[in-house]
C-alpha cells in the first residue's frame, strides 16, 4: 500500500500549482480555474486521511467541499461575466475602481 | 504503487498545463484531464463515492460551466507573459511544497492508521449514514449556501436593463 506520505506530497505540489497560477495568469476565468485546483488538493489530503485513519466523517467534509466550490465557480463566474460586459476585459490588474 | 507514481506524475503534468497554456480553452480541458486523475487516486484511497462524484460535478457539471463562460467571452487576445510574476509566482510556490513538505513529514507512518478498512467503506450507504446522521445541520446549510447561489448567479449575471 502507498504510504500516506505520497499522497500528502502531491497534494501539496498540487495546491502550489494552483497557488502559482492564482498569482501568474492574468486572466479571471483561468484564476478561478487554479483555485478549483486548489480546492482538488485539499480534497485528496482529506481522503487521504479518511483512508488513513479508517474514519467517514473526511469524505463527508469532501462532500462539503465539492458544494462550496460548485457554489462559489457560479457566482465568482457571474461576476465575471458582468465585470466583462462593463469592461470589455479578463486581466484583473485593469480593475482598479475600487483600488485606493 | 506503480499506479500511483503513473497517476501522481500524470497529474502534475496536467495541472502544470493548467497553469502555463496560455489558452484557456486548453487550460480547462487540462484541469478536466487532472480532475478524471484526481478522481482515479480517490478510488485507490478506498473512497469511490467521492471519487465517482468528483467526476460527475467536478469533471462533468463546473468544467462545462467554465467552457461555456470561455466560449461566451472569448476576448480574443492571448494574455501577456509578465517576466516579474512568473518569477514570484514560481519562487512562492516552490517554497510553499517545502514548507508543506516539512510540515507533512512530521506524519508519522503508523500512528492512529488502520491497515485495513471496514467492508464497504467508502460506499453511498456508509457516506450517507454519516452524513444523514452526524452532518445534518451542514447538510442543511449546504442546500441554503446552493440556493444563495443560483439567485446570485442569476441577480449577477442579469442584463440591465
Amino acid at each position: 500500500m502507498v504510504p500516506l506520505n505520497y499522497y500528502l506530497f502531491l497534494s501539496a505540489v498540487l495546491f502550489a500549482i494552483g497557488a502559482a497560477g492564482v498569482v501568474i495568469r492574468r486572466n479571471l476565468i483561468v484564476v478561478l480555474m487554479s483555485i478549483e485546483l486548489m480546492l482538488n488538493a485539499v480534497n485528496l489530503t482529506f481522503v487521504a486521511f479518511a483512508r488513513a485513519l479508517g474514519s467517514m466523517e473526511a469524505q463527508v467534509i469532501v462532500f462539503f467541499v465539492m458544494t462550496v466550490a460548485a457554489a462559489e465557480a457560479v457566482v465568482g463566474l457571474a461576476i465575471i461575466l458582468s465585470i466583462f460586459r462593463h469592461r470589455q476585459t479578463l486581466d484583473p490588474q485593469e480593475m482598479l475602481q475600487l483600488r485606493w | 504503487m506503480i499506479l500511483f507514481f503513473i497517476l501522481a506524475c500524470l497529474s502534475v503534468a496536467f495541472s502544470l498545463a493548467v497553469v502555463f497554456q496560455r489558452n484557456p480553452v486548453h487550460s480547462a480541458m487540462a484541469l478536466v484531464a487532472t480532475l478524471f486523475l484526481v478522481a482515479v487516486l480517490f478510488l485507490t484511497l478506498d473512497a469511490p463515492m467521492v471519487g465517482f462524484l468528483q467526476i460527475l460535478v467536478y469533471a462533468g457539471a463546473i468544467m462545462i460551466l467554465f467552457l461555456f463562460v470561455i466560449m461566451l467571452l472569448n476576448p480574443g487576445v492571448l494574455e501577456r507573459r509578465r517576466v516579474f510574476w512568473w518569477g514570484l509566482g514560481s519562487m512562492g510556490a516552490l517554497l510553499l511544497v517545502f514548507e508543506l513538505a516539512a510540515l507533512f513529514s512530521d506524519v508519522s507512518p503508523e500512528d492512529g492508521r488502520v491497515s485495513a478498512v471496514a467492508e464497504g467503506f467508502g460506499s453511498p450507504e456508509m457516506l450517507g449514514r454519516t452524513l444523514f446522521r452526524d452532518f445534518v445541520l451542514p447538510f442543511e446549510i449546504a442546500s441554503v449556501l446552493l440556493l444563495v447561489a443560483i439567485v446570485g448567479a442569476v441577480v449577477l449575471a442579469k442584463r440591465e436593463e
